[in-house]
């Protein structure tokens, strides 16, 4: 592997700039004549809007222009969209309410936007945004999708009768599944919420728009994880501009976990607003605004039924998922809860019979997109506390129940579209309980209730989808894009290189472990690449990152340039040293002829290649090669987690005693990057099981909330030192044999610490997150 | 935030005679409350008169058992200080445990007292020590101080100059951190001295900070944490919230007593 190649725990290039604060974000960005713009929301959850009067507001100090949605209307400009069709069971197309990015008849939900204002301060902007007057006509609200679904309820759409975008289901027949279920040994009920979470990225979203009239040109900078779609959606949906029109630029980026995927209002607004006031205007959201606006994750509520023979064996596993989508149809809300949900509803076990089915839901609540895992945190904490139940409800060991029933053959068709390629779960369960000292928890047990303390172990087997996807596969299940990755790799002529890349690093570490596998390829130096992302000026049409496919999709586009790259090389070394171009090996920085001392180092053969004084004939000048990789399957990371905690009983307050990850990840570029990403990923599991949760006022729809005061974050003292293993199996899939580690952490640990908790303390009713005072609750139930 | 002029005040007068100077003018010391507020919009001062540069409000003094906290000091000084460890250590905890070192090197204790947020921690420890706010025109006992809710005796443009207390025999603090904001859910600082044991108990009262008489009672005899096994706190006086009901809040004052008698030292 080399110190610096694949395999090697190289420190970030990246993170000097941030450690330093020299990051450049879009708030950092800086054009002549900038002003400044600030929204004016909704502060009801439902109303109608009668009027909006600006005058007052036009005359505040500082002020250029007061816009509202009526004149985005008349402009053209297009509806927010949500780009994965999904159809119902009967057939039908999902039913998708207009999104306006400014409302001018409805607003939805508290922060919808409903004008804004352009002036030459951030502070001037708020002033007059307060003096904006809506007349609103208040409607009645509902929160909760389960109460939405029933009669009577506010109606938020025309198009969507009785709040309902679809229902939906996969897998085997409902019929064959009851049939399985009736004939079952045991069968485990249980009622599964999956808390909303609100994602909270360091960086708030921001935008700022650039209109040239001289040009007809836009430029937007903004907080994306993928400029390209923006610019494609923003161009071809909302009408902004043609695509040779619009330049996105996503520059650094502090964080996005699924939030900054998504084409928000505010940067189309302020790309329309650049073109309207005749002036660039920036606009950075702030904390509270973050709270309202950023799509939040989850907001589950299902009913399953697991049922097994008399050998402990699934027969059959049955879901029932109300997924709340909030006021609108986010980019990507229909896939969430469907093709990245209930396809991994077979986790790493034999089910033979699987029906689920889904049911989308309005609701006057911040819409609801993919957050960090995006559906497969909801699967694997259903499947893994509904199996830790019946373990518990059979008397069995939680290990064995899930050992027995383990996928062993590979590939495996589950009935629920996905075929598993690769995997050893029986590895990362026995590395895990290892590491964890399982058989001991009984002695650490007894002694932990010496001290008054109640202490539970837990475990969560996870299997996660990555590396999405193949295109024609997911265009058949109704994505409107494809789902491959694009890479160019400009060699210069002194032999340092450029990799273009469609993904896009906001925290994962793509300059440096990009950089691993070029230098991993040439020996050259990791400091003599350099990774160009996030400009869609300079790169070509790519897909972004997320679902943890930069590794095994982006990284496999640049392999493929790299082929390219390399063959060419090969042919102008050989063409140099008069040998035949199968002789020729690139490595340690040279091109060598093998068996014999003749070399040429890399940077003469890059040299030669723009020179081109002696190339062979008929060779066209230049050493750049471009890729568009496409996927052939998912990828199929795996893992066990295993958690131990000491509850205080007089408080209710969980100590996480340990936390051991074992996970298969595939093959690895960068371990210490790896292990971040999961270290991450279970912090923030972690938030989700014990301190997270959006809460609404169920009567007026008010987000309860709004701040740090009130939505708890996990803080460095909340976790403890995670313990990090790798049980790799390489990914047959794509050419590095990479699966994907983004989202891991987010996935498992859940269940795992609900499962330690509930074992802590005998009840297993509990709901995330695990507040103190919830399990106090659950202690004085249970006794 | 709105803009605001800023005054910098070097003398108790100084400040005093400022605060007339706007429409709208506010104290400000650390701006650990306020400034969030203002950067909130939810309050609107026209005029803010600093108090951290007036040098007859810093600094602890130790005279005899009479303990003396300037108002501008910051929780950072009073976790700190070796006068307030040996007078009375439960108050330094009780200063570590405030917020993150941000917010303890900028907050002060007077700021904390005037501001009375109902779960700030300083009230429980000025109730628990009978401690006498020292303002520019008078002294008021504790107990006449904290009205209610963010409510105090104070008049508008009064200001408080120092704290004081006689170092208690033993006292201990015990809090239960909201886990989001980290201010007390429940915080309950108990005090033994000559004249009595005195608890004061944060976060969790639905008035504010307040004395917990039945415990006072039942510790006054046998200063132990099983002297309160059978004292009660009524869920009804109690807070409830998203973090906690009313009846686990009155779980934790019970708690929380308990382990302040505890670590009393
Ligand atoms: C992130 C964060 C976490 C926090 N956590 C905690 C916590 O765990 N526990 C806790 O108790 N507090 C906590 N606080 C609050 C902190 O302790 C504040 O410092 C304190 O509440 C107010 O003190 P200040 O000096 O900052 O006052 P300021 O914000 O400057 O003023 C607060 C109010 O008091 C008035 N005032 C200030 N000084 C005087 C005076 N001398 N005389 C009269 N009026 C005056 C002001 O006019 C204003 O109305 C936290 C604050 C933050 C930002």
């Amino acid at each position: 592997m080399g110190v610096e190649g694949i395999g090697a725990r190289v420190a970030r290039k990246e993170d000097k700039r941030f450690l330093t604060g020299k990051g450049r974000y879009t708030d950092d960005m800086v054009v002549p004549g900038m002003k400044y713009a600030a929204f004016v929301r909704s502060p009801h959850a439902h109303a109608k809007i009668k009027s909006i009067d600006v005058s007052a507001a036009e005359r505040m100090p500082g002020v250029i222009a007061v816009l509202n949605g009526k004149q985005m209307l008349d402009d053209g400009i297009g509806n927010l969209i949500c780009g994965w069709m999904i159809h119902s069971k009967d057939g039908s197309p999902m039913k998708m309410g207009a999104w306006r990015p400014i409302a001018h008849e409805t607003v939805r939900y508290v922060g919808d936007a409903v004008a804004v204002v352009v002036a030459d301060s951030v502070g001037e902007a708020r002033d007059a945004a307060e003096q904006v007057v809506v007349d609103y006509e208040e409607l009645p609200a509902v929160t909760d999708a389960a109460t939405a679904l029933t009669a009577g309820q506010p109606q938020l759409h025309p198009e969507a009768a009785g709040n309902l975008i679809y229902d939906w289901a996969i897998g085997t027949s409902e019929a064959e599944t009851d049939a399985a279920i009736a004939a079952a040994a045991h069968v485990t009920e249980m009622t599964i919420l999956n808390n909303r979470l609100a994602p909270n990225p360091m960086e708030p979203r921001a935008a700022l728009g650039v209109y040239d009239s001289a040009e007809d040109h836009y430029t937007c900078y903004t907080t994306s994880q993928n400029p390209h779609v923006a610019r494609l959606v923003m161009s071809a949906f909302y009408n902004v501009a043609p695509e040779n029109k619009l330049r996105v630029i996503a520059p650094d980026v502090g964080g996005g976990f699924g939030s900054k995927i998504f084409i928000y209002p505010e940067e189309i607004v302020c790309l329309w607003a650049s073109r309207r006031a005749g002036v660039p205007v920036k606009w950075t959201s702030d904390r509270t605004e973050a709270f309202l606006t950023d799509a939040h994750g989850r907001d589950h509520r299902s009913t399953v039924k697991m049922a097994f023979d008399k050998d402990n064996r699934i027969t059959a596993l049955k879901v029932d998922t109300i997924a709340n989508f909030g006021a609108y149809m986010s980019l990507f809300s229909s896939s969430v809860p469907t093709y990245l949900y209930a396809t991994l509803l077979s986790g790493q076990y034999a089910i033979p019979a699987i029906h689920a089915n889904v049911r989308a839901v309005y609701t006057n609540t911040t819409p609801v997109d993919a957050y960090r895992g995006a559906g497969r945190p909801e699967a694997t904490y259903l499947l893994e506390r509904t199996i830790e139940t019946a373990a518990r409800e059979l008397g069995v060991s939680p290990a064995e129940l899930r050992r027995k029933n383990f996928i062993r053959s590979f590939p495996y068709q589950t009935p629920v579209i996905m075929n598993y390629d690769a995997g050893n779960y029986e590895a990362s369960l026995e590395a895990s309980m290892k590491q964890a000292d399982w058989a001991g928890f009984a002695a650490r047990k007894a002694e932990a209730e010496k001290r008054g303390k109640k202490r539970g172990i837990g475990m969560s087997c996870y299997i996660e989808a990555c590396g999405i996807a193949p295109s024609a596969a997911v265009g058949s299940l109704g994505a409107g894009v494809g789902l491959w990755e694009s890479a160019e790799v400009r060699v210069n002529a002194v032999g340092t290189i450029e990799v273009l890349t469609g993904s896009h690093s906001h925290g994962q570490g793509h300059e440096t472990t990009f950089a691993q596998l070029v230098a991993d390829r040439f020996g050259v130096p990791i400091d003599s690449v350099s990774v160009v992302h996030g400009d869609t000026d300079k790169v070509q049409m790519g897909m972004g990152t997320y679902g943890s496919r930069s590794g095994a999709v982006g990284m496999s586009a640049i392999v493929k340039a790299l082929d390219k790259v390399e063959a060419k090389a090969k042919k102008i070394a050989a063409h140099l040293m008069e040998a035949d171009e199968s002789d020729i090996v690139i490595e340690n920085g040279e091109a060598k002829v093998a068996g014999t001392d003749k070399t040429v180092p890399w940077f003469q053969v890059a040299l030669a290649a723009y020179t081109a004084h002696n190339l062979p004939g008929g060779m066209e000048p230049g050493l750049k090669e471009g890729a568009f990789y496409d996927p052939t399957n998912f990828t199929f990371p795996a893992g066990c987690y295993i958690c131990e905690v000491e509850i205080d009983p007089e408080t209710g307050k969980t100590d996480i005693i340990q936390f051991v990850a074992a996970d298969d990840f595939g093959n690895i570029i960068n371990p210490m990057i790896v292990e971040g990403q999961v270290h991450g990923g279970i912090a923030q599991g972690i938030g989700q099981a014990l301190l997270e949760g959006v809460h609404y006022d169920a009567q007026s729809g008010q987000l309860l909330t709004a701040s740090y005061m009130d939505y708890a974050m996990p803080r460095a003292d909340d976790l403890p030192s995670f313990q990090v293993s790798h049980q790799n199996t390489p990914c047959p899939g794509n050419p590095l044999g990479i699966k994907g580690c983004g989202e891991a952490g987010a996935i498992g640990s859940p269940p795992a610490l609900i499962n330690a908790i509930t074992d802590a303390i005998g009840n297993n009713d509990l709901s995330m997150p695990a507040t103190p005072q919830k399990v106090w609750a659950a202690i004085h139930a249970a006794h | 935030m709105y803009a605001t002029n800023y005054h910098r005040a070097f003398s108790v007068a100084d400040a005093v005679r400022l605060k007339g100077s706007g429409d709208e003018t506010k104290y400000v010391s650390g701006g650990m409350t306020l400034i969030p507020t203002m950067k909130q919009r939810l309050a609107a001062p026209s005029d803010l008169v600093d108090l951290r540069h007036v040098a007859e409000m810093k600094g602890i003094t130790v005279s005899g058992a009479t303990v003396r906290i300037g108002a501008a000091t910051t929780h950072a000084e009073v976790a700190s200080s070796a006068e307030i460890k040996a007078a009375c250590p439960a108050l330094s905890h009780l200063a570590s445990l405030i917020g993150d070192p941000h917010v303890r090197h900028m907050g002060t204790v007077g700021g904390s007292v005037a501001n009375n947020d109902p779960a700030a921690d300083y009230p429980s420890a000025m109730l628990a020590l009978g401690a006498t706010i020292v303002t520019d025109r008078r002294r008021i006992v504790a107990d006449d101080f904290f009205t209610g809710l963010f409510e105090t005796a104070l008049h508008d443009d009064e200001i408080i100059v120092a704290v004081e207390f006689e170092a208690p025999e033993k006292a201990g603090y015990s809090k239960f951190p909201n886990p989001a904001s980290r201010y007390a859910m429940t915080g309950v600082f108990v005090a033994k001295s000559a004249g009595g044991v005195r608890v004061g108990v944060t976060g969790a009262g639905s008035d504010g900070v307040f004395r917990h008489s039945g415990m006072e009672q039942a510790l006054a005899g046998n200063f132990s944490p099983d002297a309160l096994s059978g004292v009660t706190t009524d869920p009804a006086d109690m807070l409830s919230d998203l973090h906690g009901s009313a009846e686990y809040r009155a779980n934790l004052v019970n708690v929380m007593a308990r382990r302040a008698v505890a670590a009393a030292t």
